[in-house]
């Protein structure tokens, strides 16, 4: 019954962020891409502060010294194998969706790069055009009309909602291998891999994630808006379009304004460079 | 400034016609008028859509944006060119063919209908140069990489370029630029890079700048210049 018994506990451990995510704020749908819902600003804050610390004294410099040391081939191969080693908990995902096709897709895809792509350090699958699709159990919960729920930035993981928080908890905690073989080795080799994936990333966007938590006014408001937007687009997936269309005919009549009434004579001309 | 696009009316655009409207010359003589008065007539007798952006004519914008971002990146790339005087090049680019008057206005929220006139263009000059430099100094991203447009949408007089860019070590991502030609030419006001609006983002970040400055315009000013 282990593998019943564990993502029973883990569903359990997400429930009561579930609760908070289902009780308040704006439910699925009623987001508006401007909307920020964040009452617990404070909290928040201040575990931007310590995510911020821990950015500046270990993931940062820690990063650095990984894709200075580690050929770019090797850093490639670990960050397949970490995301192909995801593939199993997303095949579920997909199910608990009702979207079959993704669901095969994505089991052809583990099975090919597991294969064929020496244990998935490989990426045959997309030479073979199998497309790599990607989702997690916080999409499972948009999908099941689950609120957003306030916006929370986690210690270690940053930006999420409630939604997305109990959704990482399932995720995180919940591999459909290491139950069916009880092996939990595997458990580990995902963490690390997931680990090394993550330092990859930050040292590859170097420049764009300092930018952002060190060169701008408010780095937690900046923060913020970024994951809230690429989130809701993400989610809205095939809708995508008709999401920025909504977005941008709001926008469109601010632009109208501003040449009706807003201001007579925009200083174009040679830009003060 | 003007740029050479897909062919387009030579008439009078509104930001012309708001200048003579402004600056009568001193001597208006009676058959001035009179001229000017036909011309008028004549402009409001062309067909509208004559005068409309077309979907060519902003898709044309942008593969001329991409084409002189490209030719900055090959003068780089073979050793023509300093990566400082490519970061100004952007800078350069950006604020020809992006809206920053409007973006500026747009990013200060609810001050920028508060401060005095001459303010706002102050801060306009400061944002254009930040904005500018933000974006332009991140030129190496592009580096190797394409953007193809998808699609067009045309919604009101503007016009939602979809494009997928595909930059190197990173899975391909939607660009949606909103082109207008409200400005007197055609430029683009917003992008949505992955679904980030960059208006909303940039008044997020004005906005919490003005915060810490309690609301004052200069402080804020002088903060854009000292970022840029």
């Amino acid at each position: 019954m282990q593998v019943l018994r564990r993502p029973l506990a883990a569903l359990f451990a997400g429930a009561a962020l579930l609760t908070l995510a289902a009780c308040a704020g704006p439910k699925a749908g009623e987001e508006v891409s401007s909307g920020v819902y964040d009452p617990l600003e404070k909290m928040n804050r201040a575990t931007h502060q310590f995510n911020r610390g821990m950015d500046r004294i270990l993931f940062r410099p820690a990063s650095k010294g990984y894709v200075v040391v580690i050929p770019q081939s090797v850093r490639t191969s670990v960050s397949y194998f970490a995301e192909n080693l995801g593939k199993p908990a997303e095949t579920v995902d997909y199910i608990l969706q009702g979207k079959l096709k993704e669901a095969g897709v994505t089991v052809l895809r583990f099975v090919t790069n597991l294969t064929m792509g020496i244990g998935g350090l490989g990426d045959p699958a997309t030479e073979l055009g199998i497309p790599n699709y990607d989702t997690d159990f916080g999409e499972v919960l948009y999908t099941w009309g689950v609120g957003e729920g306030p916006y929370v930035e986690l210690p270690f993981f940053g930006p999420s909602t409630a939604r997305d928080s109990a959704g990482l908890v399932v995720d995180f905690f919940t591999n459909p291998i290491a139950y069916a073989t009880g092996d939990q080795t595997f458990r580990y080799v995902r963490y690390g891999s997931y680990i090394l994936d993550q330092l990859n990333s930050r040292g590859t966007y170097s420049e764009l994630i300092d930018s952002i938590l060190y060169g701008s006014a408010d780095s937690y408001s900046q923060a913020r808006i970024i994951y809230l937007q690429t989130r809701r687009y993400e989610l809205a997936g095939d809708d995508g379009s008709t999401y920025l269309e909504s977005d941008a005919d709001a926008n469109a009549d601010s632009y109208e304004d501003f040449y009706a009434n807003a201001y007579d004579a925009p200083p174009y001309g040679d830009p003060p460079l | 400034m003007q740029m050479p696009m897909t062919p387009r009316p030579t008439v009078t655009r509104r930001s012309d016609r708001m200048r003579s409207v402004a600056m009568p010359p001193a001597s208006l003589s009676r058959r001035a008028v009179l001229t000017s008065a036909a011309a008028g007539v004549g402009l409001a007798a062309v067909p509208s859509q004559l005068l409309a952006l077309t979907q060519a004519g902003a898709e044309g914008l942008l593969n001329q944006l991409l084409a002189e971002i490209n030719k900055v990146i090959a003068d780089v790339e073979a050793g023509r060119k300093s990566e400082t005087a490519a970061i100004n090049d952007f800078r350069k680019l950006f604020v020809k063919y992006a809206d920053t008057a409007f973006m500026a206005y747009y990013a200060l929220g609810r001050d920028a209908r508060s401060i005095s006139k001459p303010k706002l263009r102050e801060f306009t000059a400061a944002f254009q140069t930040y904005i500018a430099n933000t974006y332009g100094s991140r030129f190496r991203e592009f580096i190797g990489g394409t953007v193809t447009i998808k699609s067009t949408r045309k919604a009101g007089s503007d016009y939602q370029i979809n494009a997928s860019a595909n930059l190197v070590g990173q899975a391909p991502f939607d660009v949606t630029f909103i082109v207008s030609d409200k400005s007197g030419q055609p430029r683009f006001y917003n992008i949505y890079i992955a679904g980030l609006n960059m208006l909303l983002t940039e008044r997020d970040s004005i906005g919490q700048m003005m915060d810490r400055n309690g609301g004052n315009i200069d402080k804020t000013i002088a903060q854009l210049k000292a970022k840029s």
